[in-house]
């Protein structure tokens, strides 16, 4: 009972602030209303038994990409009203769109008759939870099976690290900067040269 | 009330896929919309593969959403990347005046 009121509670807040995402007329309101979107979600991996994907979910999405993308909106200035012009315009191909899409899914559901899978012999078998814990039971996948997949990941998200950082980066004129190279290059000839002077001379 | 199954969780799913198309092209102008429409859509992927591999007692439904993770991760930040150096050569985000490429 109370399964069944957590799944409609988490299901109806994820597309409630889904649909808040692409409707509300300012980006930063779209953006705290995907985080909603992204805890509620974790809320159902939980009910689904998986923990870790939804405390992953919760820091990877909540904690990374939202408050990336909560960044760019506040620092892009842009005015977003004019943004919005099209949006009359747009909304019934749109909605004609989605609605196809929709009866597709529906239709495809239908069609396979909602749930009648084939559950014999799954290839890696989540062991019960008296055994492993979900953590556990994932990290001896990832790690053994799946760790070239698991390596590749990381190249990704190395790349995209890169990427971002050659993309975003640039030399701004005028700035002081350290120069390393410079500083362990530098001999005691550079810095200084003793002068004779004669007396009564001065120095010019 | 009926017992939650898979198909309540893959009606979910279904839902956000469909909130995320219909908000790439309600939006068709504001590309940090479409990017967050995206981040919406793989979150259904995301919810199917939990759910599948909840209920096939399967575990690598959820490795794999790992793995969608860390490519939607890098999308967000190779996108919104992109997004601000286009906004300092620019000056604007407006997707129809994206057409330097004529593509």
């Amino acid at each position: 009972m109370l399964y069944t009121f957590c799944f409609y509670l988490f299901a109806a807040v994820t597309v409630f602030s889904a649909i808040m995402v692409i409707a509300s007329r300012n980006p930063v309101h779209s953006v705290l209303y995907l985080i909603l979107a992204f805890f509620n979600s974790a809320g159902l991996f939980v009910l689904l038994g998986a923990e870790f994907v939804a405390m992953i979910l919760v820091i990877v999405y909540v904690g990374a990409v939202a408050v990336l993308f909560m960044f760019v909106v506040m620092m892009l200035d842009i005015d977003y009203s004019e943004l919005r012009k099209g949006f009359q315009k747009y909304l019934p191909i749109g909605g004609l769109i989605g609605l196809v899409l929709l009866a597709e899914l529906a239709l495809i559901g239908f069609g396979w008759g909602l749930g009648g899978v084939a559950t014999t012999d799954p290839a890696t078998a989540t062991p019960p939870l008296s055994e492993m814990s979900n953590t556990e039971a994932l990290g001896s996948l990832i790690y053994t099976k799946y760790a070239f997949l698991f390596q590749m990941a990381g190249l990704i998200l190395l790349v995209a690290m890169i990427g971002a950082i050659v993309l975003t980066h640039r030399k701004r004129p005028g700035v002081k900067k350290q120069n390393i190279n410079e500083q362990v290059m530098r001999r005691r000839g550079d810095a200084y040269e003793i002068v004779k002077v004669k007396p009564g001379q001065g120095l010019s | 009330m009926m017992e939650i199954g898979l198909a309540h969780y893959l009606t979910v799913a279904a839902m956000l896929f469909t909130i995320g198309i219909f908000g790439i092209f309600l939006n068709r102008k504001n590309v940090i919309v479409i990017l967050m429409s995206v981040e919406l859509i793989l979150l259904a992927v995301n919810i199917n593969f939990v759910a599948f591999s909840s209920y096939l007692n399967d575990m690598v439904g959820q490795v794999f959403t790992m793995f969608i993770l860390t490519v939607a991760a890098g999308e967000a930040a190779i996108g919104l990347a992109i997004l601000v150096i286009y906004f300092r050569n620019r000056g604007t985000i407006a997707v129809e005046d994206i057409h330097l490429m004529k593509g």
